[in-house]
């Protein structure tokens, strides 16, 4: 021992995804300030494509490691890996989405959010080739949210929602069509967000005040031996559940996401519906499971009347969509629904299961939005449902591909999402939640109306003049597009190898 | 016995076939149409030998084969057919080609606008489903295919149906689906109360508590009674049994809705027999309501293709009150019931088809002494009419004699009230065929072309298996009796019940 300051010891092997993914982002930084303006897509795109992968390979080499490294704010254990392995996979798909030109001549984003709409430089840039600062940006929120789940201290796991909120904000803003409501999501979300953030910071003012420290081992700790008033612990619990709640999109703190994702440029939208979700599940599991475990029995009530509420609340809106983004926002709060009953099964199926449930769900819902960003007309992506009317005449095999997506949301077996909800509700049921699991059937019944109903204006409405067309998907798009189908009817079919994978890796270093 | 996978590949082969067909370009429906119907009769012949490769007399299960799926949750691709699945098995077998070839003409449509190589490559998809929720022993499985099959049947109604098919397509859809995810619930909830495994026989073992196995009963009750369909979940049927193809809705009645009472039979009794027994006079009241209820419905329909839906609904009555008698002729006459059901229905279905795909409407008004144009095709409405309400020397009289039967000797009131079911059985069917085929001519109908061509000759190779099946059924129904019986009185067994006194405990829902 001695009292001299000493660096930490860091275990760079383990921190390798998180170096990898912010020494690209800072590197795309660079890369706009020096590269000329003709070549920077393609140098942005690769770059981006090879550290995502790159960070995933390094994600995969590290399977098995159980570490806490980095002064004890970073834990690279079994489902911090799990999960970043499903949000990088999720993110070379959003970054083919991203990178998409052929669909829209210079792509979906803009250089400047701030510009007013209308005015003449937004005019000229609405013409002009496609901004690539989103690329940094999209790294930068990646790998904020490849830490948010990894995070072993408070401090840190702000710090880290911090990174992966802001470039998602200004995202949001990018759209190069209907500018307006871009920015009104991207100004929505960057409020609420800053409520949730500033609920999340309060509270973990109020866990240091308890234990003495924003460690979530010493919480753990403190949770038996701390001397302090309980109800600071259990404030503290409530303000950080809640900033986590906020951005899984759970009820009551659901009302931004339909707005912004209706708002967000598409190719956001999805990394936001798939990449987004994990993150804040991930940092919502080991709050829950590494902290507070030993209060368990106070929030599980709790969290169970939010997750059925969010079910519910999810469910029921879906029905009443006509726009299909919006409807993939409501539809994406009621999975996020059904992901807290597999949270709320306190235990390692039920972290599994929750894992699972991630996975399946975030191909689906990248699929989904590729498809959307494929139905055009003159004014951009037409996301009204009336105008599908017929597509799956035009284009059997994107419809098709909609379809197989829609059924698995619904739940339908052989499908990705069925074997989800299995996987959930099982672990529901073995610790004896059965209400939770009435509620996930119920509410699965009254969102399958909304997703039929897609189905029905693809394949058995007749087309009509005012029926979109469905621009040929390019490379990029394309093979995103093949990865959601392929992983959502593997999951379905196949899906012994994943499961066995997250149940591996589904125990907590603490 | 020899080795061969025979359940696995009649599973899987109508798939590759489907798969096939839908390859096929869609500027030649005919020669999709007659690899269609090729491939389904490969599939028969390939269900007969699987039919002489199971011994009557053997081991409940058999052809059993078994492959892991999910190690995880211990879900296998486990296959294994009792005799009340190898009958099925047949039957689906026998129907499909009959209905390929009955439902010709019925994706032919004006401009092409409809993929014909669809049409049945779907109905092939369909029968890769109906023959793997029969052939299943895992539960999961069971599940799986049990909801899968809503998926093609879903496109066939929805784009392939008369008026107001989407209506009917999603209420189909809904009903069902919002059925099987209540079952999923109880499926879930048998995996974790079985012991974490979903594999029949083992379940038949597992021990559960009174509260947990009266729920799983009516989890999987609610998901059987709304696809059968039982009163009060009935209300699709007629708007799908309208809406759909003609062939499809013989399909859809003939064979996909005996899922519904083949899952009571294989999987409500055996595994929760302690719920069974106390649900039963619920179930008995519901499927009596049943007979009486949309006998009376029937009656009253002026459309003939859900005129014979409803018919269907009272059917499924007495199959109902068949199976929750628990005696074994009461049980075995459930299961010929659900064999010669699928093959009455299946004719009246088809057979009105070709009178509605004539008339170009379905409306009995629109008829009228259509005997006088069509003498051979209203001649084979009488023979399916008469089948249908059980006239004795025809196949139904069999079942829904032993149905009555064996009910009678355990439950007098039931007995006697569902008999008023074949009285207004009568009533119906002989009403409606007098006011279609009897009569003086309807003016407006010689004026329509179609109705002047009597049956074809494609038209009779549909109908005149099934005319022949009926009439040696009626006569020697011995070979499916010998197979069934051991499989029924199996699960009597499981359910305690002994003839011919069983213990029935009394009416209190």
């Amino acid at each position: 021992m001695t009292t001299d300051f000493q660096l930490p010891a860091i275990d760079y092997q383990a921190i390798s995804p998180l170096l990898i993914l912010f020494g690209v982002a800072c590197l795309g930084v660079l890369v706009e300030a020096f590269v000329p303006r003709p070549a920077r897509r393609r140098v942005q795109l690769g770059m981006a494509l090879v550290g995502v992968l790159a960070a995933l390979g390094a994600v995969v080499l590290l399977a098995g490691t159980n570490v806490v490294t980095a002064g004890g704010s970073v834990t690279v254990d079994g489902p911090a890996l799990f999960m970043q392995g499903a949000l990088l996979a999720f993110g070379v798909v959003a970054l083919l989405l991203i990178g998409e030109r052929r669909v829209e001549p210079g792509g979906a984003f803009v250089a400047q959010p701030a510009i007013t709409v209308g005015s003449e430089a937004d005019q000229r840039q609405a013409s002009a080739p496609g901004a690539t600062e989103v690329f940094p940006l999209a790294m930068f929120s990646l790998g904020g949210m490849a830490l948010f789940i990894a995070a072993s201290d408070l401090l840190t796991m702000f710090i880290a929602l911090e990174l992966l909120s802001l470039p998602l904000y200004l995202m949001c803003a990018l759209a190069r069509r209907h500018r307006l409501i871009s920015q009104e999501a991207a100004v929505k979300y960057f409020l609420l967000g800053a409520y949730a953030s500033g609920f999340f910071l309060f509270g973990v003012v109020l866990a240091y005040g308890y234990a003495g420290s924003v460690d979530l081992a010493a919480i753990h700790a403190a949770v038996d031996t701390s001397q302090m008033n309980p109800a600071l612990l259990y404030a503290a619990l409530a303000l950080i559940v809640m900033g986590l709640l906020f951005k899984t999109a759970a009820a009551p703190f659901h009302v931004w996401a339909p707005d912004v994702y209706q708002g967000a440029p598409t190719p956001i939208t999805a990394f936001m519906a798939a990449c987004t979700k994990v993150a804040a599940f991930g940092a919502l599991l080991r709050v829950t499971y590494v902290a507070f475990e030993r209060l368990a029995w106070d929030w599980l009530p709790v969290i169970g009347v939010i997750a059925v509420l969010t079910m519910l609340v999810g469910a029921v809106l879906a029905v009443t969509q006509t726009d299909l983004k919006r409807l993939l926002a409501y539809s994406s709060i009621a999975n996020a629904g059904f992901v807290l009953v597999g949270v709320l099964a306190v235990g390692r199926t039920g972290a599994s299961s929750a894992m699972f449930y991630l996975v399946a769900y975030g191909f689906a819902v990248l699929g989904a939005f590729a498809v959307i960003s494929l139905v055009r007309d003159r004014e951009g992506e037409t996301t009204h449902l009336s105008r599908w009317a017929g597509l799956g005449r035009r284009s059997p095999l994107v419809a098709g591909v909609f379809t197989v997506v829609m059924l698995a949301l619904a739940g339908i077996p052989l499908t990705g999402g069925f074997t989800a909800k299995f996987a959930v509700f099982s672990a529901a049921l073995e610790v004896g939640e059965g209400w939770l699991v009435i509620a996930g059937v119920v509410s699965s019944v009254i969102i399958a109306f909304p997703y039929l109903r897609v189905v029905v204006m693809m394949w058995l409405s007749e087309p009509s003049e005012s029926t979109a067309t469905m621009v040929a998907p390019g490379l990029l798009t394309g093979t995103a597009l093949g990865i959601g189908a392929l992983a959502v009817v593997g999951l379905g079919v196949v899906p012994g190898p994943v499961l066995d994978l997250a149940h591996d890796a589904a125990l907590f270093l603490r | 016995m020899n080795d061969f996978p025979y359940l696995s590949v009649l599973t899987a082969a109508p798939l590759v076939g489907a798969v096939v067909v839908a390859l096929l370009p869609r500027h030649r429906p005919e020669l999709a149409k007659r690899v269609a119907l090729g491939w389904s009769l490969a599939v028969l012949v390939l269900a007969g030998a699987a039919w002489a490769a199971f011994e009557a007399g053997g081991d409940r299960m058999q052809l059993r084969e078994s492959y892991p799926w999910i190690p995880r949750w211990g879900v296998s691709f486990t296959f294994a057919a009792d005799g009340i699945a190898l009958v099925m098995l047949a039957l689906i077998a026998l129907l499909v080609p009959l209905v390929i070839l009955a439902s010709w003409h019925d994706a032919d449509s004006p401009g092409a606008k409809r993929s014909v190589p669809a049409f049945f490559a779907l109905i092939l998809v369909l029968e890769t489903t109906m023959i793997g929720v029969f052939a299943a022993a895992d539960v999961f499985l069971f599940y799986v295919f049990f909801e899968v099959m809503l998926v093609p049947m879903y496109f066939l109604i929805g784009s392939y149906g008369g008026a107001r098919r989407q209506y009917a397509a999603v209420k189909f859809f809904l009903y069902a689906l919002a059925g099987g995810l209540f079952m999923l619930a109880a499926v879930v909830g048998l995996w974790v109360a079985g012991g974490q495994t979903l594999d029949w026989q083992l379940l038949t073992q597992a021990d559960l508590s009174t509260g947990v196995e009266r729920w799983l009963f009516l989890g999987f009750f609610l998901a059987f009674a709304i696809k059968a369909p039982f009163f009060p979940f009935h209300t699709w049927l007629p708007d799908a049994g309208g809406a759909a193809p003609a062939g499809v809705a013989a399909l859809l009645v003939g064979l996909l809705d005996k899922v519904a009472t083949f899952g009571i039979l294989r999987y409500s009794l055996p595994l929760f027999p302690d719920a069974a027994r106390w649900f039963a006079p619920a179930a008995l009241t519901l499927a009596v309501i049943g007979i009486i209820y949309a006998a009376l419905l029937a009656v009253g329909q002026n459309d003939l293709k859900r005129l014979v839906a409803y018919t269907s609904i009272a059917h499924f009555g007495f199959i109902g009150v068949g199976i929750f008698a628990f005696t074994s002729q009461a049980g075995t006459g459930a299961v010929l019931y659900m064999v010669n059901h699928g093959l009455a229905t299946g004719l009246l279905f088809l057979v009105v088809g070709m009178l509605v795909a004539r008339r170009g409407s379905a409306l009995i008004t629109d008829f009228g002494g259509a005997g006088k144009l069509v003498p051979v095709l209203a001649g084979v409405l009488l023979f399916a009419g008469l089948a249908s309400l059980s006239l004795p020397g025809l196949a139904p009289f069999v079942s829904e004699f032993l149905v009555l039967v064996g009910t009678f000797t355990v439950n007098k009131p039931v007995a006697v009230i569902s008999t008023i079911g074949i009285i207004l059985a009568a009533g119906y069917v002989l009403w409606m065929i007098q006011r279609t085929t009897q009569g003086t001519l309807n003016p407006t109908l010689s004026s329509v072309e179609p109705m002047r061509r009597d049956l074809s000759l494609r038209e009779s190779f549909v109908v005149a298996p099934m005319i022949v099946l009926i009439i040696v059924l009626g006569l020697y129904p011995k070979p499916l009796t010998d197979v069934i019986n051991p499989a029924v009185e199996a699960t009597l067994t499981h359910v305690d019940a002994t003839d011919p006194a069983p213990e029935v405990p009394e009416a209190q829902p």
